[in-house]
């Protein structure tokens, strides 16, 4: 008796999780489904900021009726509606804005099924490599009624990034430390890019060879050892935050300097980056890609 | 009697501590030519095996003996003070108050903090913490003296995990309004580091630890009389509200010391304490001064595992110190019994 109570729960069990992924698997292709609708959303929601840049990029802007709390680029988006975010869309609000489409990103499996329930459409997004970033552009373009734009904005963006990759062909590349996080003032908790996601792509395509490239993960938290060992050549910090004051830079460009062994240090190759395109996996990443291979590369262009 | 037995034990425990000081620097993620470090004639700017021994190793194998043995010593004195056998230096509210005021920096100051004219830069977490400490230590002493009383045991111990609520729920409604970078640095801070990058900070809470090691210095004789009882204690001429107030300082100071240096580092506090006292007894006399080597070796060896088992990636040693220690810990405790 208790043994079959024990596989009767295990069934439950079982049924619970084969449930739950054919949930996830049912929004998935709800979205992919969507993508391929052609009915124009007339009211877009966007929970993702770089989705929302790429709706604004394609000439979608003023379909959008509510973005997320983090939203602060295209300018335009400062004016509209906040539903929350990641870890807290307030649904309540997303309803009130009557919207035919809202963007969200792949983990908000929840949210999904509360806006499938209400017969929302929704397009799922996930971080991944600049293919997905293009990718995605074309999927917001055509879910909005702008799919000619969209292909124009991706061919501009491929042909940004094909222009830099010209550009450096040929050139060393320096191993490259990409520093996407590091406490203000000191040399603790460093955070590297690592040898997946766009960051490292763009890398790539800017003539840096990734000092963190065969660890693959997005990113990697390197000890000051580590550092040490792998000795990059060239050490970039991208900042997603304005320029500070230049007495700021020198001072956090000044951190370095007891590892004086690396070669970045000693040969005078630390460089601090500023602005909020840097970090944003959206149509902006043609600019990045330019400004890393600017100093990494500073005599292509000039 | 006792001062040979001290002397034996401390010399076994001191070579634990003082061998694992030594050979911890030695191993690492990267392979280093010792030779090459120690030679002065390349110049230490160009000499990577030099600057992997004494930039990245030296610093950390220091801080996790600094950090180790004062956990330790926190946890042994706040075991007898509570009379409470899962007392840790956390229990009070002191690591709940650091994470606070480490948190309000790592969210709200976003690069550089500056007190009047000078800049205290990469000082601003370890200070927010420090401050945060004692000011929930503090608190907790407000709440549990009684004028011209002893302190209530079961007081103090409320009041402490009380505030400890409190400040996570204040922690938690400040991550809310943190961004993601700020909530993971946040996260990662809770999860304690001691890759300090240089021997600044170590030198900074040298005052605060060495402060804390003085009052323990006088604690011990008292301790044993107080993990009997307040009554028995007093009978036997034990000033028991002073040694309740020496203990309570002393611990709170210690462990602010040590979550201001690398963050709250747990499980150190509460093992290292009883597995010394498994080993040794629980003379508070040989405990607190075992406990304090064996809570330095402990934490280095935990550090280096951190370092080494998942290299070039590292595991946060907050999470090494649980893993390794919960079953060691299990498994002295059976085979005891």
């Amino acid at each position: 008796m208790a043994a079959r109570a024990e596989k009767l729960k295990a069934i439950v069990c079982l049924l619970a999780l084969v449930g739950g992924a054919r949930a996830v698997t049912f929004a998935q292709s709800n979205a992919r489904a969507a993508a391929s609708q052609p009915v124009a959303a007339r009211r877009i929601v966007s929970l993702v900021p770089n989705v929302t840049e790429m709706l604004f990029a394609v000439g979608a802007g003023s379909q959008v009726v509510g973005v997320s709390s983090y939203e602060d680029f295209p300018p335009e988006t400062k004016s509209l509606p906040r539903v929350g975010a990641l870890l807290d869309p307030d649904v309540e609000r997303i309803f009130s804005l009557r919207p035919d489409l809202v963007i969200v990103y792949g983990s908000q499996t929840q949210l999904e099924g509360q806006l499938a329930r209400a017969g929302i459409r929704v397009y799922s997004y996930r971080h991944a490599g600049v293919d997905n970033i293009l990718q995605a552009i074309r999927d917001v373009g055509r879910l909005t009624g702008h799919a000619g734009d969209s292909d124009r904005v991706v061919r501009d963006l491929q042909s940004q990034l094909d222009d830099v990759r010209r550009r450096v062909r040929g050139r060393p590349r320096p191993r490259t430390m990409l520093v996407i996080g590091r406490d203000a003032a000191a040399l603790r908790g460093v955070y590297a890019s690592a040898g997946v996601g766009f960051l490292h792509e763009l890398l790539d395509a800017a003539g840096g060879d990734d000092a963190f490239g065969d660890i693959k993960r997005e990113a990697a938290q390197p000890s000051n050892e580590t550092v040490i060992a792998r000795a990059p050549q060239v050490i970039i910090e991208m900042h997603a935050t304005e320029q500070p004051a230049a007495d700021v830079v020198q001072r956090e460009r000044a951190v370095w300097n007891v590892l004086s062994s690396v070669p970045a240090v000693h040969n005078n190759r630390v460089y601090l980056l500023y602005g909020s395109y840097l970090m944003a996996a959206g149509p902006r990443v043609g600019r990045a890609a330019e400004a890393l291979a600017r100093v990494l590369h500073p005599e292509v262009f000039r | 009697m006792i001062r040979t037995r001290l002397a034996a034990i401390l010399i076994g425990y001191g070579t634990l501590a003082v061998g694992a000081c030594l050979l911890a620097p030695l191993v690492g993620s990267t392979h280093i030519n010792l030779a090459r470090a120690f030679d002065r004639s390349i110049p230490f700017a160009d000499n990577v095996d030099a600057q992997i021994f004494f930039v990245a190793r030296m610093p950390r194998v220091l801080t996790a003996a600094v950090v180790g043995g004062t956990l330790a010593a926190a946890g042994v004195v706040m075991q007898a003070l509570l009379r409470n056998p899962l007392a840790t230096p956390f229990t009070l509210g002191v690591s709940a108050g650091a994470a606070l005021g480490a948190i309000l920096v790592i969210t709200f100051v976003q690069a550089d903090l500056k007190i009047g004219l000078y800049s205290i830069g990469g000082g601003a977490i370890p200070l927010a913490s420090l401050g945060g400490a004692l000011v929930a230590s503090l608190v907790v002493y407000a709440l549990a003296r009684r004028p011209g009383r002893t302190m209530s045991t079961t007081v103090l111990l409320l009041a402490g995990v009380t505030l400890n609520a409190f400040f996570s729920a204040l922690i938690l409604f400040v991550q809310y309004s943190a961004d993601f970078t700020q909530t993971y640095r946040t996260v990662r801070w809770l999860m304690g580091d001691l890759d300090v990058g240089s021997f600044t900070p170590i030198v900074a809470s040298l005052p605060l630890v060495l402060a804390a090691f003085g009052m323990f210095a006088v604690l011990p004789r008292s301790l044993n009389l107080l993990s009997v009882g307040n009554d028995i204690a007093a009978t036997r001429g034990v000033d028991v509200g002073r040694t309740q107030r020496l203990a309570f300082f002393s611990a709170s100071l210690a462990t602010s010391a040590a979550v201001s240096l690398a963050g709250p580092i747990g499980f150190v506090g509460i093992v290292v304490p009883h597995l010394v006292r498994l080993m040794v007894g629980v003379d508070h006399r040989v405990v607190l001064p075992a406990s304090v080597l064996f809570g330095a070796a402990f934490l280095i060896g935990c550090d280096v595992v951190a370092r080494m088992v998942l290299a070039p990636v590292e595991v946060p040693v907050g999470v090494v110190t649980a893993i390794l220690g919960g079953p060691f810990f299990l498994w002295l405790l059976v085979r005891k019994s």
